[in-house]
């Protein structure tokens, strides 16, 4: 139940905002996360946003992932 | 679709997969604790997928599983009250109480709305001034905030005829307990990753000392997990136990403070009940004297029969972590998706519900 996806903010009115979930638009509440600015993906749950998802930590795990699966390639 | 693709991507699962069968050498048991992961473990094979020193279990975080029947027979018992709607999360509506699921409630004339979020149950107050709307408060931290948003909303705008039933739980408290008893020898944790997005990663930290259990916090695809138990061998391996986040681009260290605060205004610590746990203390959360009027506890005359569990049914011992599914002599006879006789069948998130789905056939 504590399932949240993220959301990308397409523009914000007061506490509320526009955001996209998988190509659907959906209004959201920004009341827990004040600091969301448009641009932002948000980790939506149950129509509030809970967390504004770091993109540059998102990247960097990636980055570190794809090495150790390149390494985990090359044989010996 | 952006940050979940690119986290199901086979690729990386491999490479993580292939860290793991590499690094794990002592034999270890991994409980997740949350009902989100469970789904994707089974999802996606990933028990099978793991070497043979890997053993995972599924711990108690399904916040419609853990709710004891007396509550839901509670709920029942309200939407029994003339005047008054209840409004709830979807799952709840098919979980068997101790006489009656709210489902088949609805269906004798009672009044249940199924809602996505409190901002809709707010609206159903707004549009029926002459009704009382009761929320069903349930689930954990991750939920709770969002309660609280929508008291502090009502209280602001004058809505005076929304209630809350407050029936939300709180996650250390339950795997505290876990360990406590004993019951299942753990040697790593699978920490939730939206629960921890609002408490952040130190109540886990204080877990992981006091009990020298190695606790990483996950993010919901295969890739998250992976790196999860990658993370946990590594520590196992190494005799060490701490905190440590996989789930980097959701969580920090110190959660969401303005969700926490939030939580903190409205509600307070109080003692819940937990199916197949029992009563734990400060393990739920309760509204605050400033905001009792939004108490669907205090504002109605609930009448309930002493509660009862459904026969046969072994949800208790599954959600501690003691028995599996197929422990269970109504599994996918009796009891089926579509005829549920425990909640952890109902829940897409209950243990007995992913066994029935993916079974143990799905490889890789
Ligand atoms: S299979 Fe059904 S009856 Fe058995 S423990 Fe699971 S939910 Fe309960």
């Amino acid at each position: 139940m504590c399932l949240a996806i993220p959301a990308l903010i397409k523009s914000i009115d007061g506490v509320e905002a526009e955001a996209e979930i998988g190509g659907i638009s959906r209004r959201i509440s920004l009341q827990l996360t004040p600091e969301a600015r448009v641009g932002d993906y948000a980790i939506v749950h149950t129509g509030y946003a809970i967390s504004i998802m770091d993109q540059e930590e998102a990247e960097e795990t990636l980055k570190i992932l794809r090495e150790m699966a390149s390494l985990a390639e090359e044989p010996g | 679709m952006r940050f979940i693709t690119e986290f199901r991507s086979s690729e990386l699962a491999a490479g993580l997969l292939s860290q793991i069968r590499l690094k794990s050498r002592i034999p270890a048991r991994l409980m997740e604790f949350c009902g989100g992961h469970t789904a994707t473990i089974f999802k996606y094979g990933i028990r099978q997928a793991l070497p043979a020193t890997l053993e995972m279990v599924s711990g108690p975080g399904c916040p419609v599983c853990v709710t004891a029947n007396a509550d839901i027979d509670k709920a029942i018992a309200l939407s029994q009250l003339p005047g008054v709607i209840i409004t709830t999360f979807g799952d709840m509506l098919r979980v068997p109480g101790s006489r009656l699921s709210l489902q088949e409630a609805k269906a004798g004339g009672a009044d249940v709305r199924m809602v996505y979020s409190t901002m809709d149950a707010l609206k159903i107050a707004n549009e029926n001034a002459d009704k009382s709307i009761v929320f069903l408060g349930i689930g954990f931290e991750t939920t709770a905030p969002t309660i609280a948003a929508s008291i502090l909303q009502a209280k602001e705008k004058g809505i005076g005829n929304y209630y809350v039933l407050s029936l939300n739980k709180l996650c250390p408290p339950a795997i505290r307990a876990i360990l406590d008893s004993g019951e299942v020898r753990l040697n790593g944790l699978i920490c939730p990753g939206h629960v921890s997005a609002v408490i952040g990663s130190h109540p886990w930290g204080a877990i992981a000392r006091e009990y020298h259990i190695p606790c990483v916090i996950s993010g919901f695809e295969p890739v998250d997990i992976l790196q999860c138990v990658s993370m946990l061998v590594v520590q196992i391996e190494k005799g060490e136990a701490r905190v440590e986040i996989a789930y980097r681009r959701g969580v920090r260290p110190e959660g969401n403070l303005e969700a926490l605060k939030l939580m903190e205004m409205v509600f307070e610590p109080a003692p819940a009940r937990w199916r197949g746990i029992g009563e734990l203390p400060a393990s739920g959360l309760k509204l605050r004297g400033e905001y009792q009027q939004f108490d669907a506890e205090l504002a109605f005359d609930i009448v309930t029969e002493p509660a009862c569990e459904p026969e046969g049914c072994i949800c208790g011992d599954i959600l501690r972590g003691t028995k599996v599914p197929q422990d269970c002599p109504l599994f996918a006879s009796t009891c089926t998706p579509e005829h549920p006789v425990g909640p952890c069948m109902v829940s897409s998130e209950g243990s007995c519900s992913a066994h029935y789905l993916y079974g143990g056939s799905l490889a890789g």
